[in-house]
């Protein structure tokens, strides 16, 4: 009784925030709408007993990702005249994503309704979430797995590559130079003559 | 008794056991809201004595009701919301502050059985929730609409993260050594004295035979990063960078006043709190007495206490004698020294753990 009015509540507030995400003017309150559809979809997770998928959405997600988001939000300067502008003319290809989304997700259903969905199998059961998922991911879908990291990897390297630039003229610190000065190389010792001054 | 008596009213119906938990908690928050009372005034007292001043003394013997003084006048002064703030995240922004503060204590096991939720995913429970506290600074600086605030949650978030990611890995290693998410599986690996603690581990006839002892040097020095990557992830001095008041005045809490400022305050203690626990748990044996012979008859949670009290001593003396670091050498040892070494020992951890350890 009490899952499924959890069950209920949890998905209304999922799809109010989603929906809200779309509609709210300012995108910082979008994000934080998103953010609310985050932690709404990890109740439903923890309900259907995957809790270790649950707390890793939370971490993952609402903890780095939509930070991320909000950071960006929030630095740019969003104009919402200029936005509400292009709306119009952004409607078609809009509408065509929608479009084939709905139809994935329905033929999705459709399928599954159907029986044709094959089900990842579980070797052992009563064994804890994280098990069951080390279970799996380390040996049926290793070589998947590892090439999803590589796949991060390599974006990771190409955002770096993408903004590092070797500028001329700009001191920068190096931490190891500081640390090795000593008394010798730091100080120097001048005697000055009167009214000469240092040259 | 307490067992008997919960398992009596989730007989009887759920919403009485809900009824019985909700009472719980309230106890819970309260005992933990005085006893934080008096955390703020050691904090201020130590503060104090290390400069050589007296500190707190007026307010009751010894000033220690200075907190419940302070507590009066937040509350009783006026709430001023600036007109150009977004008001409604303006005042959502300490509320989230505190409610997570208080919501990973959830899974916080004070002594054997005393825990208000044992999860299996404990660690992962709170690594989460303390991924959301930041979210209470951001919305705060942003909401404020002004520029300091806004600097100060600028650095905070990307200061929280940083450090969020090496306190990740060492945890991992805790982890590792006990074969178990779960912070009472965590604290009961470590029964026996203070030699079988995380962060002393020198005892040569324990799991992994005197070959163990490589594991010391190891995790002393993972306890030693998780206690300063901790005060970075609360914002202490020296890494208060976010409310730096030479260069911020008060960071992202410039524009708030009253009741709001103390909700934040509040909730930056109990995260300081939080930590000095989850030190306790991790790295110093949680209840578990140092000598296991002829202490019986102190109760475990004595233990407990004591060692977070230490532990909160050492954060106000860090206060009192590190001066502040500059925003970039935080930068730099967050992703250049502790990322690197916590990957390391990670890596050298698990090797152990897979090549000698039999029960794990």
């Amino acid at each position: 009784m009490l899952t499924v009015i959890s069950f209920y509540l949890l998905a209304f507030v999922a799809v109010a925030a989603a929906f809200m995400v779309v509609a709210a003017r300012n995108p910082v309150h979008s994000v934080m709408y998103l953010i609310l559809t985050f932690f709404s979809a990890a109740g439903l997770f923890i309900l259907m007993g995957a809790e270790f998928l649950a707390l890793l959405l939370v971490m993952v997600y609402v903890g780095a990702v939509a930070v991320l988001f909000l950071f960006v939000v929030m630095m740019l300067d969003v104009d919402f005249v200029e936005m509400k502008q292009g709306f119009l003319s952004y409607l078609p290809i809009g509408a065509l994503v929608a479009i084939v989304l709905l139809l994935e997700m329905l033929m999705v259903g459709a399928a599954y309704v159907a029986g044709e969905t094959k089900t990842v199998v579980v070797r052992e059961t009563g064994v804890s979430n994280l098990e069951a998922f080390g279970q799996v991911l380390y040996t049926d879908y290793a070589g998947i797995f590892e090439a999803a990291g590589f796949v991060l990897l390599v974006a990771m390297i190409g955002a770096i590559v993408l903004t590092l630039r070797d500028r001329d003229g700009v001191r920068k610190q190096d931490a190891t130079a500081q640390m090795a000065r000593t008394k010798e190389t730091g100080m120097e010792m001048v005697d000055i003559e009167p009214g000469q001054g240092i040259g | 008794m307490t067992m008997s008596l919960i398992q009596f009213w989730s007989d009887l119906s759920p919403l009485a056991w809900f009824g019985l938990k909700f009472a719980q908690v309230a106890a819970f928050v309260l005992i933990l809201s005085v006893l934080l009372a008096f955390l703020i005034l050691m904090d201020r007292k130590v503060w104090a004595a290390v400069q050589m001043r007296r500190g707190p003394n007026v307010v009751g013997p010894f000033g220690l009701l200075q907190s419940f003084a302070d507590l009066l006048k937040f509350v009783f002064k006026e709430i001023i919301i600036p007109s150009g703030s977004d008001k409604g995240l303006f005042i959502l922004a300490p509320i989230i502050t505190l409610v997570m503060a208080f919501l990973a204590w959830a899974v916080v096991p004070i002594a054997p059985g005393w825990v208000m939720s044992d999860v299996n995913v404990g660690v992962l429970y709170v690594l989460a929730i303390s991924s959301l506290g930041v979210y209470g600074i951001i919305i705060g600086g942003w909401a404020s609409n002004s520029k300091y605030p806004f600097m100060g949650a600028l650095r905070s978030a990307a200061q929280m993260i940083s450090y969020e990611v090496s306190i990740g890995f060492i945890i991992l290693t805790v982890i590792f050594l006990s074969g178990s998410m779960n912070l009472t599986a965590i604290v009961d690996t470590q029964a026996g004295g203070f030699f079988n603690w995380n962060m002393f581990r020198i005892n040569p006839v324990g799991e992994y035979g005197p070959l163990g002892l490589l594991l010391f040097p190891i995790m002393f020095y993972m306890g030693v990063m998780f206690f300063i990557s901790a005060l970075a992830e609360t914002n202490r001095p020296p890494f208060d960078l976010p409310e730096a008041e030479s260069e911020l005045v008060a960071g992202f809490m410039v524009e708030y006043s009253s009741t709001p400022y103390l909700l934040f305050m509040f909730g930056e203690y109990l995260n300081m709190t939080l930590m000095c626990a989850m030190f306790t748990i991790l790295f110093l044996g949680g209840w578990h007495a140092p000598i296991d012979i002829g202490v019986q008859f102190i109760p475990p949670v004595f233990w407990f206490i004591l060692k977070c009290l230490f532990m909160f001593f050492m954060f106000a003396m860090v206060k009192a004698i590190v001066p502040r670091y500059r925003y970039d050498q935080l930068m730099r040892l967050g992703w250049k020294v502790f990322l690197p070494t916590s990957l390391a020992a990670v890596v050298i951890v698990s090797t152990f753990v897979v090549f000698l350890g039999g029960s794990a």
